[in-house]
């Protein structure tokens, strides 16, 4: 279970997060919602440790560990994990050899036996063929020249090779056209299954007619200025931002 | 793969430590000439080398040379004056003049080649590589020279060479690189101690790897080497050089001179791993100053020359691996991987002189410069009145680690005719911050990220080195990579 407790977080100085509080059981999804400029970017890259957007005070947790004082790598193998908005590229890395040593590390943390290339290429082959991937993402580099699609779908195989705990999607939908949206949304909810738990950020509420969540949380100014079910959602439709911006103030 | 462990399996066993793993020093009676630099000690190095009269002329003609000229200062490096005479230009192990068998060998010096993982021992050997094992000034030991001797092919130390092969060193030692070429090439061309010797006969691929691994050992002793290889018509050599040294406070100069000689059809493949004593990583107090002229003649048509070096070491380096494509139709290629950390400085490239007709080169150069370290490409591509339907491409990435380090690029271009074709890239990136923080979430350590983006930046490299040099090659980058960021 992911502990977050009066989380205050912020960056260049300036306070963005202003006491965040969240409880994440295994297996359910939570929708963090919120107009541009909520803190929704801050809460998603203080949760993974990026050092410009530090956490002042308050607890991340997970599974009882503190995850304020790990460093991002830690966090990682301890089960978080983040699909990028904008995922970044690495030339000159091999997409396969890049997720072996993420797979790798895992496995050293866990204690169990490293995957050699061979049999490294028999599961993500296994792991594509479940997300409809087609075997070109093996030869290129990491996001290197990719469509905004595909990074988005290589997000998703990262995330279907390393089984993480909690996986936070942050604003997955930015930048697809419906088809790609259906497609990676559809791809998120075959991975769904009761030990991971998903943290789904996003503007719009159309991601969420593909990934259903359990709990909805609109973020305003940095709070969460009100939680729900499903339903949250579609109040959100009718009356926009506004209504919960006033409704915090 | 089991001969890629055996190589330098330290290497592997001591990952995981940023030391330099090959300043240990060995403790032998060693036969040193007083520091200082005249004729007498001219005349006494080429004495105790047996050399022949007109090797002796060749040494005092470059000596002169070498008084009239100047230390050049147009490198972009930055270092107190050298003292020529507060150095000793020879030192060999005390004992036998000359090793004949591997018996005359002392026990320290095999130990020594043991644990840098270059086994002089029959048994222990590389298979697949024939070595030439340089200790100080000498040439300690030459492996696999008989199975070579069967093709034809010669494999021995320049000084035997001088003694053995007189019309061949006399033909082809000094044609590629003169003695008054430059104030380094003169001064080794003076008091040149050891190095190796090639000749390839025509028609003859040699059957394996040609190396020369060179140990500095002796403090304040200078090492000038002097390697020759000659390629004749349609033969074909791989030849690759190691080195290291024991870490001083102070500072040891190498001044090394390689020629290369391809006749008709002849391809020659140089490959460098070079490691020598960086000084320290924090203060920049000791390390090597390696200054070196490398230099191939593309003499015949259809000749090839190509150099690849994997620069990890030294305090300063200055070198670049040249080709005169003088042969019509010749081939020049530079491929390069020059790393610095801590305070190392590389002013490093190379030059392409387009002589001949329809003559093609390649230079792909990619420098690598962490934490106060600065590192510089250098290049001359010249296409001369009669080198019609030449071309060369070039191109140069530099690649930033850490906001201390510093990279530079100068290119000179000179076109002299107008069916010739000159292409030049370059580019500088830095690995972000982003980047780290993505390899980071997926749980990969900032050091693993770090080194994986630097060897992928130099895959097109690697991939040009021999296959068993390929992963020490990666291997010795990671190990210099550990704790520059953080």
């Amino acid at each position: 279970m992911l502990v977050i407790e009066n989380l205050v977080a912020g960056f260049e100085g300036m306070e963005i997060l202003k006491g965040i509080s969240l409880k994440v059981k295994k297996g359910e999804i939570h929708s963090i919602m919120g107009p541009n400029g909520a803190g929704k970017s801050t809460f998603s890259k203080t949760l993974v440790g990026h050092p410009e957007y530090p956490a002042s005070s308050g607890s991340v947790t997970l599974d009882g560990k503190n995850l304020l004082e790990m460093e991002p790598d830690q966090r990682a193998r301890e089960g978080l994990f983040m699909a990028y908005q904008n995922p970044v590229e690495i030339p000159g890395v091999n997409n396969v050899e890049f997720l072996r040593m993420a797979y790798n590390a895992k496995m050293a943390h866990l204690g169990q036996e490293e995957a050699d290339p061979m049999d490294f290429q028999d599961i993500v082959r296994e792991k594509m063929g479940l997300l409809n991937m087609s075997g070109v993402f093996m030869e290129r580099d990491v996001n290197e020249g990719y469509s905004g699609g595909e990074k988005k779908k290589n997000e998703i195989l990262q995330m279907a090779v390393l089984e993480p705990k909690v996986a936070i999607l942050d604003e997955i939908d930015s930048g697809l056209d419906i088809d790609a949206l259906k497609v990676v949304a559809e791809n998120v909810m075959k991975l769904k299954n009761e030990n991971t738990a998903l943290i789904v950020i996003t503007h719009y509420q159309r991601l969420l007619d593909y990934i259903k969540p359990d709990y909805i949380h609109i973020l305003s100014h940095g709070r969460i200025v009100k939680s729900g079910g499903p339903e949250l959602a579609l109040e959100l439709e009718a009356t926009g931002y506004n209504g919960f911006k006033t409704e915090a103030a | 793969m089991s001969e890629v462990t055996q190589l330098q399996p330290e290497v592997q066993q001591l990952l995981g430590d940023r030391e330099y793993k090959f300043g240990f020093k060995t403790e032998i009676d060693s036969d040193t000439l007083p520091k200082g630099l005249n004729e007498r000690v001219i005349r006494e190095i080429s004495h105790r080398k047996e050399e022949p009269e007109s090797v002796l002329d060749f040494r005092m003609e470059a000596y002169r040379r070498w008084l009239e000229m100047k230390e050049p200062t147009w490198a972009h490096v930055d270092y107190p004056p050298i003292d020529f005479q507060d150095i000793s230009y020879y030192s060999a192990p005390k004992n036998k003049k000359k090793y004949k068998s591997l018996e005359d060998i002392p026990e320290e010096i095999l130990e020594t080649f043991n644990k840098l993982g270059i086994p002089l021992e029959e048994q222990k050997r590389i298979s697949n590589v024939a070595v030439d094992a340089v200790f100080d000034s000498v040439s300690v030991a030459t492996t696999h020279r008989k199975k070579l001797a069967e093709v034809g092919v010669i494999f021995c130390p320049i000084s035997e060479a001088m003694v053995e092969y007189p019309e061949l060193i006399e033909k082809y030692l000094g044609s590629v690189v003169p003695a008054g070429d430059n104030f380094y090439s003169a001064l080794n061309s003076a008091v040149f101690t050891d190095g190796s010797f090639v000749y390839i006969p025509p028609n003859t691929k040699c059957p394996m790897e040609l190396s020369t691994y060179f140990r500095m050992n002796q403090k304040e002793t200078g090492q000038f080497e002097r390697t020759l290889i000659v390629a004749a018509e349609n033969s074909y050599v791989s030849y690759i050089e190691g080195c290291t040294a024991p870490q001083f406070d102070s500072r040891q100069l190498h001044a090394a001179v390689v020629e290369l000689v391809a006749l008709d059809n002849a391809e020659i493949k140089y490959s460098t791993v070079q490691n020598w004593y960086p000084g320290d990583k924090e203060t920049g107090v000791g390390g090597i100053y390696n200054f070196v002229t490398k230099r191939g003649l593309c003499k015949g048509k259809n000749s090839k020359i190509s150099w690849t070096q994997i620069e990890t070491g030294s305090a300063i380096t200055w070198k670049y691996p040249s080709c005169i494509l003088r042969g019509d139709n010749s081939v020049g290629e530079f491929y390069s991987v020059a790393l610095t950390t801590g305070h190392q400085q590389a002013d490093t490239g190379t030059k392409m002189l387009h002589l001949g007709k329809n003559t093609r080169s390649v230079i792909i150069a990619k420098g690598i410069a962490a934490d106060t370290s600065s590192n510089a490409y250098r290049g001359r591509v010249l296409m001369s009145p009669v080198a019609a339907g030449s071309r060369n491409f070039t191109q140069c990435d530099s690649l930033l680690v850490g906001s201390n380090s510093s990279a530079h690029t100068f290119p000179y271009i000179e076109g002299g005719n107008s069916t010739s074709r000159v292409e030049h890239e370059a580019s500088t990136s830095k690995i972000s911050e982003e980047q780290l923080m993505y390899f980071m979430q997926r749980g990969i350590s900032k050091e693993a990220a770090v080194s994986t983006i630097v060897n992928g930046f130099c895959k097109d490299i690697f991939d040009r080195l021999p296959m068993e040099f390929t992963v020490e090659a990666e291997k010795l980058l990671s190990l210099k990579l550990e704790g520059v960021v953080g």
